[in-house]
């Protein structure tokens, strides 16, 4: 959990960092969506074709974005097989008993897993190149409108940004009443599940209790500084459109009417 | 010098049944003095800083600072950008996710127009030597750090007073060395009026000016000299004395008088190998 969400962000100098994080985040989402119209070689092609040029864009090392999908391997890995015998239909490729693989079983299990993939690549590459402080302000702005409904839209970021800030606090935290606990004979990694899930609890309160007092302490300290909600707000950070943002939406626009044509 | 906090008879307590936190407390901050206010655990010191930003309300009595009454509500939020705050716990007081955007903090919350935000984000990250730290995220700073961005956070703001409440008790020495430092430089360059409440009586020495309070009432005033005369009075209360003090009073006991009572280690020495000079 720890990496997924702000471990991942690697501070670089490339094009896609210097995007601004709305274009990315519009980018990603319609990436998502349209990922599911492929269902041909050539818009796969064409998917993998931008993925590809996205990572060189970034300047990222390979191996980062292979850490990012290392853990979902053994999914990308499961729905194969399971496509992989389940689809019937076209030549038989392979007969065992029970067991039948068809050409089409194959051709579907292999676009399901580069699916997935893409798509995992894609909002890898989003978490990779903008810092969540980025991420929390484009969706703010993007959310803005919603405010007009009445959604708490500032109130949301900024719980966003100060969850995020605190998980390093609290993991330490965690990590010291382990320590304690365990100092006092508590005993986490041995034993019935049953004990296990007993041994938390005297992990969990003091965690909470600490929590809450912290949290309260923030809100004074928050109050001190002067916070007083949305209302006449000046921000640190400003969100630049530029011409690169414009022309990233215009390329996921083209691929989205490729891969409608190419459906057919 | 002008006052720039006057507390009159104010009086407080946490429950309606319970016992008063502040017993009619009066006193007052002039500008640009350096003020100590020291006391145990529990007589009232944390309370009273909390009253003087208008986080508290008084039960009784008037905190005004800089002609505004903290029961004004209208006047709250000019009240609390004149008084920075600095507390205890420097974890629980970090809101941005990196030392820029908690300076900023502040300044976000009052408005100040961006470019501005920008020059005096710099000025202030410069003043508490912190400027190469300025991207860091907090959990990889010091508790020392952590203060020092606090302070800095609430400089960019240009206040009229800093109240550090306990702000070194959790800090290290050298941390809390590093604290102090900043302060003096505040104080003393930046002429900022600073409150600094404490029970480190090796930190209220640098101070121009003492508050000795106890169960909710103010018992002395004075220079630390005068109120480092009666050092019985501030162990009764349950302080812990600085070295320097319980030093010269056991030379004392021995027959060995000094001219001037040393407060420091640095004055201790320095009287120390003045005693037999007849220069």
């Amino acid at each position: 959990m720890f990496n997924l969400v702000i471990g991942q962000y690697v501070p670089m100098e490339s094009l896609v960092h210097r995007l601004d994080p709305r274009s990315k985040l519009i980018s990603m989402f319609l990436f998502v969506i349209i990922v599911f119209l492929a269902n041909n070689w050539l818009s796969y092609g064409l998917l993998i074709l931008f993925c590809l040029a996205s990572i060189t864009a970034s300047k990222l090392p390979f191996q980062f974005i292979y850490r990012g999908l290392r853990s979902v391997f053994f999914i990308v890995f499961l729905t194969f097989i399971l496509n992989l015998f389940f689809t019937n239909g076209g030549l038989l490729l392979f007969s065992w008993g029970w067991l039948h693989i068809y050409l089409n079983g194959l051709i579907q299990s292999i676009f399901i897993s580069f699916r997935i993939l893409v798509i995992i690549v894609i909002t890898t590459l989003l978490t990779l190149t903008t810092s969540p402080i980025e991420i929390t302000d484009g969706l703010e702005s993007l959310l803005h409108p919603l405010k007009r409904i009445k959604l708490p839209v500032h109130e949301f970021a900024l719980m966003m940004s100060i969850s995020l800030r605190f998980i390093p606090t609290l993991l330490e935290e965690t990590e010291k009443i382990i320590k304690a606990q365990a100092a006092r004979g508590s005993d986490f990694t041995t034993g019935s599940i049953k004990s296990r899930f007993k041994a938390v609890v005297p992990l969990l309160v003091p965690l909470f209790v600490s929590a809450f007092k912290r949290a309260e302490e923030l809100a004074m300290a928050m109050e001190a500084r002067g916070y007083h909600g949305d209302e006449g707000r000046t921000k640190l950070h400003r969100l630049v459109w530029n011409n690169r943002d414009t022309v990233l939406l215009l390329i996921l626009a083209i691929m989205t009417i490729a891969l409608i044509l190419f459906r057919y | 010098m002008p006052n720039i906090i006057d507390v009159s008879d104010l009086s407080y307590r946490y429950q309606e049944a319970g016992s008063r936190v502040l017993d009619h407390v009066t006193l007052s901050v002039k500008q640009g003095e350096w003020l100590a206010i020291i006391g145990h655990n529990g007589s009232g010191k944390s309370t009273l800083a909390k009253c003087l930003n208008g986080l508290i309300q008084p039960e009784q009595g008037n905190v005004v600072v800089s002609g505004y009454n903290t029961k004004d509500e209208s006047a709250i939020w000019k009240i609390r950008r004149r008084v920075g705050m600095v507390f205890q716990n420097p974890d629980n007081q970090f809101v941005g996710a990196t030392v820029r955007d908690d300076v900023a903090f502040g300044m976000e919350n009052h408005g100040v127009a961006r470019e501005e935000m920008l020059q005096r984000l710099d000025e202030a990250l410069k003043l508490v030597k912190m400027e190469a730290y300025a991207d860091q995220e907090p959990h990889r700073l010091s508790g020392g750090q952590k203060q020092r961005v606090a302070l800095a956070g609430i400089v960019a703001l240009q206040p009229l007073i800093v109240i550090l409440d306990e702000a070194t008790s959790m800090l290290d020495p050298e941390g809390r060395r590093d604290v102090l430092e900043t302060m003096k430089l505040l104080n003393k360059q930046r002429g900022l009026t600073v409150l600094s409440i404490t029970h480190d009586l090796d930190e209220a020495v640098h101070a121009d000016r003492l508050i000795v309070m106890n169960e909710g009432k103010v018992i002395r005033q004075g220079t630390p000299a005068e109120i480092f005369q009666h050092a019985e009075l501030l162990e009764e209360i349950g302080l812990d004395l600085p070295f320097a003090v319980k030093m010269e009073r056991l030379l004392r006991q021995r027959g060995l008088e000094m001219t001037e009572r040393p407060l420091t280690q640095e004055g201790l020495v320095n009287a120390l190998w003045t005693l037999r000079s007849t220069m």
